[in-house]
C-alpha cells in the first residue's frame, strides 16, 4: 500500500457505475471572469476522480462547488440523486454527507484532535460523546496519529494534521470525500504518509474527487483523471490512456512541463 | 474621610454592582450583536450594523438623558424596579442606568468581538461547515471561541471604560463612587484633596483587577 509502486488499485469490480455526483452544465463568474464554464462531471460510486490542471484553471473551484463553499451561478449539481440545497439546514446535511479535506488542514486551533474528530459526530450526528471518542480513536488510529489524541493541532506536523483532517472527515461517514490540494502544503516527506492513507481510503471503495499535482497518486489510484484548464474540463480519460496519450495541446503542453523531471 | 469609610464603600459598592451587572448584559447583548453582524442573514446584518453606527456614535450622557426624561414620555420607565439588598437600594436610577450603560457598552463589546472574528481565519469557518455544522454551531463551536480569545485585550478596554462611564450614573441621581464624592466634597470642603485622593484609589484598584482578570485569561488561552 505505497503510492511509489505503479501498480494501479484494483477498484473496478466494486464500481456500481450508478452516479454519486453529478455536475450539469454549471457556470460560476468571478465578477467578468468566467471560473467554470460548462462543467459536466458525473461521478459514480465508489469511483476514485482526480482533477488536475495548471494553477487558476478552476479545479480547486469545482471541488469546492460540490459542498457549496463556492455556490454556483447556473447549472445543477446532484449528490446521490438530490440536488444542492440553498444556504441553511438542508444546506448543513447536505455537507455532513460529503467529506472535505482542505489544503491548509483548517483543524480547529482551539480544539484537541479528539475534539476535532468528535466535534460533527457529536453536534450534528448528535452521537454520545463515548460513542463518538470511541470512534474517533478508531479512526486517528487508522490515519496512524492515535497517540497525539490530546494535543492540540499546533503541536502537530503538517502531515499528522492532514491525517488528522481525513479522520475528521470520516468521522461524519460521508458518501463521498473532497480533497482540495490535500498535499500541496506539505515537506515531501510528509506528502507520501498522507497519499497512503487516500490510497487506503480509495481501495476500501470510498468516492473520492481529488484535486492534486500529484501525478503518481493519480496513476496509482485514480480511475479517472480529469483534466481541467481556463474554467473547462478539456479531457477526461483512464489514467494510462491520459498519462501515455492525452488529446488536447494544453494537456500535453502541461504533461509535458510537469513530467520532465 | 477615614470617618467617612462606610460611604466610600457604599459608594464603590454601587459602582461594582452596576459594573458586574452591566457587564454581563453588555457582554450577551454583544455577542448577540456581533452574530447578526458577521450572520448570513442580510437583515440582520444590516440592522446590528445600523445599530452599532448610531448607538455608539450617540454620547453616553445622552443615553442616559434619553432614558431619564423621553423614554418615560414613549411609556418605557424603570419605576417598578424595587430591589433591596443588604443596605443597598436598586431603584429606578440603577435599573436606568444599568439598561443605558448595557445598550451603550454592547456596541463596543460587538466591535470588539467582530476584530476578533475577523482574526479567525476564513478556512477555520468553512471546516465547520464542512462537517456539516449549521451557522449557530459554526459560531458558538468554532469562530466566536477563537474570537474571543483574540478579543481579550479590546474587550478589556471595553469593559475598563464603561467601569469608568458608571460615573455617569452618579449624574442621574445614583449613589455611585462619584456621586458620593461630590457629597463628601461638599461637606468637607476642606479636605478636598484627600477625598479625591480616595476615591481616585478606589477607581484605580478596580480598573486594576479587570486588566489582571483580563491579562489571566489572556495567559490561559495563549496555547490554542
Amino acid at each position: 500500500m505505497t503510492v511509489t509502486d505503479d501498480v494501479p488499485v484494483d477498484n473496478t469490480a466494486r464500481r456500481s457505475g450508478d452516479p454519486l455526483v453529478e455536475l450539469v452544465d454549471v457556470q460560476k463568474w468571478y465578477g467578468g471572469l468566467h471560473v467554470l464554464q460548462d462543467i459536466n462531471l458525473t461521478v459514480g460510486r465508489g469511483e476514485v476522480v482526480v482533477v488536475i490542471g495548471p494553477s487558476g484553471s478552476g479545479k480547486s473551484t469545482l471541488c469546492r462547488t460540490i459542498n457549496r463553499l463556492e455556490p454556483i451561478d447556473s447549472g445543477q449539481i446532484l449528490v446521490d440523486g438530490a440536488a444542492l440545497p440553498q444556504e441553511g439546514k438542508a444546506l448543513a446535511r447536505h455537507r455532513a454527507d460529503v467529506g472535505m479535506v482542505f489544503q491548509s488542514f483548517n483543524l480547529f486551533a482551539h480544539k484537541t484532535i479528539l475534539e476535532n474528530v468528535t466535534l460533527g459526530p457529536i453536534k450534528v450526528r448528535k452521537q454520545s460523546k463515548a460513542q463518538a471518542e470511541d470512534r474517533a480513536r478508531d479512526l486517528l488510529d487508522r490515519v496512524g496519529v492515535a497517540h497525539q489524541a490530546d494535543k492540540y493541532p499546533a503541536q502537530l506536523s503538517g502531515g499528522q494534521q492532514q491525517r488528522v483532517a481525513i479522520a475528521r472527515a470520516l468521522a461524519m461517514e460521508p458518501k463521498v470525500m473532497l480533497f482540495d490540494e490535500p498535499t500541496s502544503a506539505l515537506d515531501p516527506e510528509m506528502i507520501k504518509e498522507v497519499l497512503d492513507v487516500m490510497v487506503d481510503l480509495a481501495e476500501r471503495g470510498m468516492t473520492m474527487i481529488v484535486v492534486t499535482h500529484e501525478m503518481g497518486f493519480a496513476r496509482t489510484a485514480a480511475n479517472r483523471v480529469v483534466f481541467m484548464a481556463d474554467g473547462r474540463i478539456l479531457e477526461t480519460a483512464d489514467p494510462h490512456t491520459f498519462f501515455t496519450n492525452p488529446q488536447s495541446d494544453r494537456a500535453k503542453d502541461f504533461l509535458g512541463k510537469i513530467l520532465k523531471h | 474621610m477615614l470617618d467617612n469609610l462606610d460611604e466610600l464603600f457604599k459608594g464603590f459598592g454601587y459602582t461594582l454592582f452596576l459594573f458586574l451587572v452591566s457587564a454581563v448584559a453588555s457582554l450577551v447583548l454583544g455577542t448577540v450583536l456581533v452574530a447578526m453582524r458577521v450572520g448570513p442573514i442580510g437583515v440582520l446584518r444590516a440592522v446590528g450594523a445600523i445599530y452599532v453606527s448610531v448607538v455608539r456614535n450617540t454620547p453616553l450622557v445622552l443615553i442616559f438623558i434619553f432614558f431619564h426624561f423621553a423614554a418615560p414620555i414613549l411609556g418605557i420607565n424603570f419605576r417598578w424596579v424595587q430591589v433591596h439588598v443588604g443596605g443597598f437600594d436598586f431603584t429606578s436610577a440603577f435599573a436606568t442606568a444599568f439598561v443605558a450603560l448595557s445598550l451603550y457598552t454592547a456596541c463596543f463589546v460587538c466591535e470588539a468581538l467582530r476584530s476578533g472574528v475577523n482574526a479567525v481565519p476564513m478556512g477555520q469557518a468553512e471546516a465547520a461547515r464542512a462537517i456539516g455544522l449549521p451557522f449557530g454551531g459554526v459560531m458558538t463551536q468554532v469562530v466566536l471561541p477563537q474570537a474571543v480569545r483574540a478579543s481579550v485585550p479590546p474587550l478589556a478596554s471595553a469593559l475598563i471604560a464603561m467601569l469608568k462611564n458608571t460615573s455617569v450614573a452618579g449624574v442621574f441621581f445614583l449613589a455611585e463612587a462619584l456621586a458620593t464624592m461630590r457629597g463628601l466634597t461638599n461637606d468637607y470642603s476642606s479636605e478636598r484633596i484627600g477625598i479625591f485622593a480616595c476615591f481616585a484609589v478606589g477607581y484605580i484598584l478596580l480598573v486594576e483587577i479587570v486588566s489582571m482578570i483580563s491579562l489571566g485569561f489572556e495567559r490561559r488561552w495563549r496555547i490554542a
